[in-house]
């Protein structure tokens, strides 16, 4: 690797956002290295899509240093917006325009010339699976649709850094897994990919790296199994019960059979690395639990042990 | 290619789906508009001695009403397509998502206002000289004066409408500021016949300006020094509302 590789793409030491006397951000660090794909995992409110949109020089820092692609949001802002590609929380399509029409014109914005934008166009429609809808309006589109136009749309100037600010939040499962498919092909391909999410398990499955974000600062930083280790224990065993809360007695008595026992509204948590023998020994215990689940650690446990708090509200 | 071209692109693909309608528009108001003022309450007004301005009536109305639509579709365009591009289809955002800056998209989108207003006069010119009611070659310059009616207008309104949550405050604009323009600037009648300070009031508006800009090249009976006052009090609303413009598009697009 020569030095230009190693440089990160963007590098923030002490970044800070305020809205008037609220702190948005609150002097984070993080570098994001050429070729991973870099989540921003937290609940909303977090800070996370005000981080993003720093990156994506459209909101001028508050405080602290910040360079993407080793210039300055402050000073060079179009030069670097050239080289993103933009996937917002809020689709910005213009829906009485066709999905050709909405490829060229955003191609058009970076200067590009009409026979190269139809070009990439039609390319990138296909690797999102929209060719057949080419000329189709965009108003009739399936949300999941929508978002593989405006993922499609973002790459149409080739960037170096795709910026993805949630971007299957309001898609149903299955769209979500299209989505995510594509993601994943364009990770493969080396793309630098920098996302927001309040879904662990996009966070999971899509990044080589993220922070926890909670209350505008990072809470954790490493890889989705590097921070399962250390925040977390390898399995989980889930206790729900009918009432919302879990009877008081119950807690005490299991106390010594996990590493760690949260309590959330109508379930208990018990944090071990032999799920199968815990649940076990809870039942040996006599406790009745409407239902039993032995599972895999996730990055919602880590959000829960870092914060106190679920992920997503219940 | 200039940067704020990129985004006027936008404005005129977005226009291919509209246009059939709007084109119709602006020939049929004006031919509605000059046949029951010019011929219908005309016949009535030239029977008295003094008609305005020493005329025939749609002579004198003719170029009232060209200022007019150039202030009409000015604020009509600088009002929901400027909101809508904040608020509803977020144009403005995936403008701002790429090279183009805040001094783009308020450019790009005013040349496009513009070339409405412009395209619009020039089809309302030509009804104009069909009905006979031009006296001067001076009238092909009522077109450059439709251009900064229109920027007087379409600057400081796209100003106004980049603070705007809601477009509830459009039809306030519209019935508080608008329309008295259009009624009372000297559009139907001459200002003269106001009370004083309903007058003083008038020539304060950009809309009087641009009406007597009008009517004194088509009927040819402008003066230089008028003529610059009325080009230079246009000018600067738009210049200053320009500048206004980019101060109240950053505010809101660069949070």
């Amino acid at each position: 690797m020569n030095a230009a590789t190693q440089l990160p793409l963007v590098h923030a030491r002490g970044l800070v956002k305020r809205f008037g006397d609220l702190v948005a951000v609150d002097a984070i660090d993080f570098n994001v290295r050429k070729g991973e794909a870099f989540g921003f995992l937290g609940p909303n409110g977090a800070g996370k899509s005000s981080t993003m949109r720093m990156i994506g020089c459209v909101s001028p820092p508050s405080g602290g240093t910040l360079r993407v692609l080793g210039l300055d949001p402050n000073k060079n802002g179009a030069e670097i917006r050239a080289r993103l590609g933009v996937v917002p929380q809020e689709d910005s399509l213009d829906m009485e325009l066709t999905v050709r029409e909405n490829m060229v014109i955003y191609g058009r914005y970076f200067g590009l010339q009409r026979k190269v934008v139809q070009e990439r166009a039609e390319q990138l429609l296909e690797f999102v699976q929209l060719d057949e809808r080419i000329d189709s309006k965009v108003e009739p589109l399936s949300g999941g649709m929508k978002r593989r136009l405006t993922i499609a749309r973002s790459l149409i100037n080739e960037p170096d850094i795709l910026l993805l600010d949630e971007p299957t939040t309001g898609l149903d499962p299955q769209a979500r897994h299209v989505v995510w498919d594509r993601l994943y092909e364009l990770k493969h391909g080396g793309a630098t990919l920098l996302l927001t999410t309040h879904y662990m398990d996009e966070a999971e499955q899509l990044c080589d790296r993220l922070v926890v974000m909670d209350k505008a600062k990072i809470v954790a930083e490493g890889s989705p199994q590097e921070l399962i280790r250390r925040y977390s224990t390898r399995e989980v065993v889930e206790l729900r019960f009918a009432t919302q809360r879990p009877p008081a007695d119950i807690a005490g008595r299991i106390d010594g059979l996990a590493r760690r026992v949260e309590t959330l509204s109508g379930r208990l948590l018990l944090y071990t690395d032999d799920g199968d023998r815990a649940a076990e020994r809870v039942h040996e215990l006599g406790v009745e639990a409407q239902s039993t689940l032995v599972r895999r650690s996730t990055l919602e446990d880590v959000f829960l042990h870092l914060t106190g708090r679920s992920l997503v509200d219940e | 290619m200039s940067y704020a071209l990129r985004s006027y692109e936008f404005w005129l693909t977005a226009y291919r789906r509209t246009w059939r309608g709007s084109v119709a528009t602006s020939i049929v108001n004006p031919v509605f508009y000059l046949g029951a003022l010019g011929i219908g309450l005309g016949t009535l007004v030239n029977q008295s001695p003094t008609t305005p301005g020493g005329v025939p009536y749609v002579d004198f109305v003719a170029p009232g009403v060209l200022a007019a639509t150039a202030m009409q579709i000015a604020t009509t365009e600088s009002m929901w397509p400027v909101l809508g591009s904040i608020r509803w289809t977020r144009s403005y955002y995936a403008m701002l998502a790429t090279p183009l800056k805040i001094r783009d998209i308020v450019f790009g989108h005013q040349a496009w206002m513009a070339t409405r207003v412009v395209s619009s006069c020039a089809v309302y010119l030509a009804v104009i000289a069909a009905f006979g009611a031009i006296h001067s070659p001076l009238a092909v310059l009522a077109l450059p004066a439709c251009f900064l009616i229109g920027l007087a207008f379409s600057a400081p309104t796209a100003a106004y409408s980049a603070t705007r949550e809601e477009d509830a405050a459009f039809v306030v604009v519209n019935r508080f500021a608008i329309i008295p323009m259009f009624l009372f600037s000297g559009t139907f009648f001459p200002v003269s016949r106001l009370p004083e300070l309903l007058r003083w009031i008038a020539y304060v508006t950009p809309s009087w300006h641009g009406v007597d800009l009008c009517r004194s090249l088509t009927l040819g009976t402008a003066t230089w020094a008028l003529s610059l006052v009325h080009v230079v009090y246009l000018a600067a609303w738009g210049l200053v509302g320009l500048a206004f413009a980019l101060r109240t598009y950053r505010r809101r697009l660069l949070k």
